[in-house]
């Protein structure tokens, strides 16, 4: 039980640490950050091993009982989160050990890079409503300060749009927070979840379109979305991966589906918001990912279009729509992040990252080659790749619900994901490798082993999803499903 | 003297004489800010900035070169960090001691005296250095900005 | 009808951020909604004739003001220093990368 709030005690002291670590060598920088992403992942394999049959646990700080008390809560979908959230950044920690070289002062990165870890984790387990804008908080300042950390024009520009729309996103998210306690007078997410129940009030709408609005800003929904094409292209590849395979979902999309979920409980103009809005955000972003010339851009606007995926999946409500929304965002966050650390392969080698400057580039970098060929395909769903099974789950499910006119869309989106992916696979990969390329080599080991085992990631478990469905997706489709019980379970218990 | 030299130099004499005199009585007030924060309103934070403003004080009235001669950035950054991590141990030694993290493990004398209240003097001793420590650094971080923005001297 | 004004108040540092052009006056209104925001959030304690939450001696069971909200504007204030600080140190950059404060020009990442 005392492991659950080592999560973020963990990241929070290696975070201070390092800063102290400013005269050190740089190996042991290295290793101390490795060291404790590698715990953290081991971590949370082990609290997966040991709960069993829909357990919720609940921590409870400082012996202060809720709801006057902070608890932490672990359940289905926060296992889950906290897989992806800390495998992911283990694997970006393992890369930026050479990436990250070109720039000075590796010590401040790890440094902010532990405190968006913790931010996360944070977000991830809480059960408390002003915890959670706590470390909403704690994850969005220290990902300003990673996104512009490489100080080029480009990068202060695009960090300061995603300033400014993240704080108004973190204004209107405490906004909502102090409407709901003058409106039930506690912040405990279990204690507001069932004083709220089965009441209609005008302020109650008002304060959930507020959450709406300020968590889809931060998850990157269109309309909300204008932030992401310029922030992700411009951050150093590792914060690129993780910005886009983890931060938008576990500050964006978690957030969503805990509070719609199992604090106000879903209606249908609920599902069908949510439904629209992911067919806005997977068809405007997949028409806008076409005409990009540049990688990284690309595979923001690609971004925009999964998560859309996911949304649809949430919004449609029955088992099989959220098994694979959840399943979706397990998938994606492995494949982006691949193929952001693809990317930035390919940067540190060639220096460029325009599609119509590469060519052939599979010939002088086979890994890269390889495992970019790996994550595209399976992004656009190709069996036996994992990205096949999460889409076929949303379109049963979509089916299921009978919303025909959603399946033929999504199932047409997919299309239109192969082309772009197959077109970037063409200009950078394959095709005739161009004379100012033919000396270059392929990327250091670290940079390897990360995008080799992301790439064994995605086939495994495309092969072996079964076992995986049932160890740790049906548990999260569970509470889910339970919906308003959440706040039961916690305060019984 | 000419101008360009006079500016470089800080304030006036009577601006430095005075604020040599006022900036201990500041830090003195922050810090009984920061330790009577289970008693009175403030705590750490206000502490904190208040004994951060004393420093930033002596800055603004003595000039920048003078000032980094004597309060140094890096100190800023270390008493920083030192700060969070007393009261991440704080929280730590929780799960050690009772079970639970951040767990209030020392006793809790009689209300309203100092030594009450458990650990939440040391966490706002430990918040107090964490807070001045860093508004210090960023105050000192803008403006030695200006050193390097030299085009036409801004 | 006080909670209504702190909501034209945000409403009006929105509006800063949505049409200025100066980079400043962007975060002016930035810092603009979170004054609303935390004024929100301390008017929401108030009770009737109620007096300041401080504990002294003999006056412990005094009708006081709610100092939950309180606590969380403090750390709301906090949070907004640490958010201010850095964009500012943003704004320093970009002008010394752009020599312009003006956002119709800070325009390089397009499409």
């Amino acid at each position: 039980m005392n492991i659950i709030p080592l999560f973020i005690a963990i990241p929070l002291g290696v975070a201070f640490v390092l800063a102290l670590m400013g005269k050190a060598k740089e190996i042991a920088c290295d290793l101390v950050a490795n060291g404790a992403t590698f715990c953290l992942t081991v971590l949370s394999l082990v609290l997966l091993a040991l709960i069993k049959d829909n357990q919720v646990l609940v921590y409870i700080m400082g012996k202060w009982l809720p709801p006057k008390g902070i608890n932490l809560v672990l359940d289905g979908l926060s296992i889950l989160m906290l897989i992806v959230v800390n495998t992911i950044a283990f694997f970006a920690t393992l890369y930026s050990v050479s990436y990250m070289k070109r720039f000075t002062a590796k010590h401040r990165f790890y440094s902010l890079f532990m405190l968006m870890l913790a931010g996360m984790n944070g977000v991830v387990l809480t059960g408390d409503f002003f915890n959670l804008f706590v470390f909403l908080e704690i994850a969005s300042i220290a990902s300003y300060a990673l996104v512009a950390f490489g100080v080029e024009a480009e990068e202060l520009e695009a960090s300061f749009k995603y300033m400014v729309m993240g704080s108004v996103a973190s204004i209107l998210i405490l906004f909502s927070v102090g409407l709901l306690y003058g409106l039930t007078g506690s912040l405990n997410m279990a204690d507001i979840g069932s004083i709220i129940q089965g009441k209609k009030n005008l302020l109650l709408s008002f304060s959930l379109v507020l959450f709406l609005a300020g968590f889809g800003l931060k998850a990157a929904i269109i309309p909300f979305h204008a932030w992401l094409p310029d922030a992700h292209p411009s951050a150093p590849a590792p914060i690129s991966a993780m910005l886009s395979g983890v931060l938008i979902k576990a500050l964006g999309v978690y957030t969503i589906t805990r509070v719609f979920f199992n604090v106000f409980g879903m209606t249908l103009q609920l599902s069908w918001t949510l439904m629209i809005l992911g067919v806005i955000s997977m068809i405007g972003g997949g028409l806008l990912a076409i005409r990009q010339s540049d990688f990284k851009r690309l595979l923001a606007y690609s971004s925009i279009s999964q998560i859309g995926y996911i949304m649809i999946g949430l919004g449609c409500g029955n088992y099989w729509g959220l098994l694979g929304a959840l399943f979706h965002l397990f998938n994606h966050a492995s494949f982006k992040a691949l193929l952001f650390l693809n990317s930035g392969a390919v940067e540190y080698s060639t220096g460029t990252r325009k599609l119509k400057e590469m060519g052939g580039l599979s010939k002088v970098m086979p890994v890269t080659g390889t495992t970019s060929t790996i994550g595209s395909l399976s992004i656009s769903g190709i069996p036996p790749f994992n990205g096949f099974w999460s889409k076929l789950f949303i379109i049963i499910g979509l089916v299921q619900a009978g919303h025909f006119v959603l399946t033929v869309l999504t199932i047409l989106v997919s299309v239109l994901t192969l082309a772009y992916y197959l077109r970037v696979q063409r200009y950078a990969f394959f095709g005739t490798l161009k004379e100012k390329w033919a000396q270059i080599k392929e990327v250091p080991t670290p940079m390897c082993i990360s995008m080799i085992v992301l790439a064994i990631i995605c086939i495994g478990t495309g092969i072996l999803f079964y076992p995986l469905m049932k160890a740790v997706f049906e548990p999260a489709v569970t509470v889910l499903q339970e919906g308003t019980k959440y706040s039961a379970l916690i305060l019984g218990g | 003297m000419s101008p360009l030299k006079q500016k470089e130099k800080g304030m006036t004499n009577i601006v430095k004489i005075v604020a040599k005199f006022v900036s201990p009585p500041i830090v003195l007030f922050g810090i009984y800010m920061v330790l009577h924060g289970h008693l009175t309103p403030g705590g750490g934070f206000p502490g904190g900035v208040i004994v951060a403003s004393a420093f930033i004080l002596l800055i603004l009235a003595f000039g920048r070169e003078m000032a980094s001669q004597k309060l140094k950035l890096s100190t800023a950054s270390t008493l920083e960090s030192i700060g969070a991590l007393i009261f991440l141990s704080l929280a730590l030694i929780g799960i050690a001691a009772g079970g639970w993290f951040f767990f209030n493990f020392l006793p809790k004398g009689e209300p309203l005296r100092i030594l009450s209240a458990g650990f939440i003097p040391l966490a706002n001793i430990g918040i107090g250095l964490k807070v001045s420590g860093g508004i210090f650094a960023v105050f000192v971080t803008l403006i030695m900005f200006r050193i390097t923005t030299g085009k036409g001297g801004r | 009808m006080v909670f209504f004004l702190s909501f034209v108040i945000f409403l009006i540092g929105l509006y800063c951020v949505i049409t200025k052009k100066n980079l400043l006056k962007i975060v002016m209104g930035i810092v603009i909604m979170e004054y609303a925001v935390n004024f929100f959030l301390v008017l929401l304690g108030y009770r009737k004739a109620g007096v300041a939450p401080i504990v002294v001696e003999g006056a412990r069971k005094a009708n006081f003001v709610d100092p939950l909200p309180q606590a969380m504007v403090l750390t709301a204030i906090v949070i907004s220093i640490a958010t201010l600080a850095f964009i500012v140190a943003m704004c320093i950059r970009i002008y010394e990368k752009y020599h312009t404060f003006d956002v119709t020009e800070i325009r390089r990442l397009k499409g």
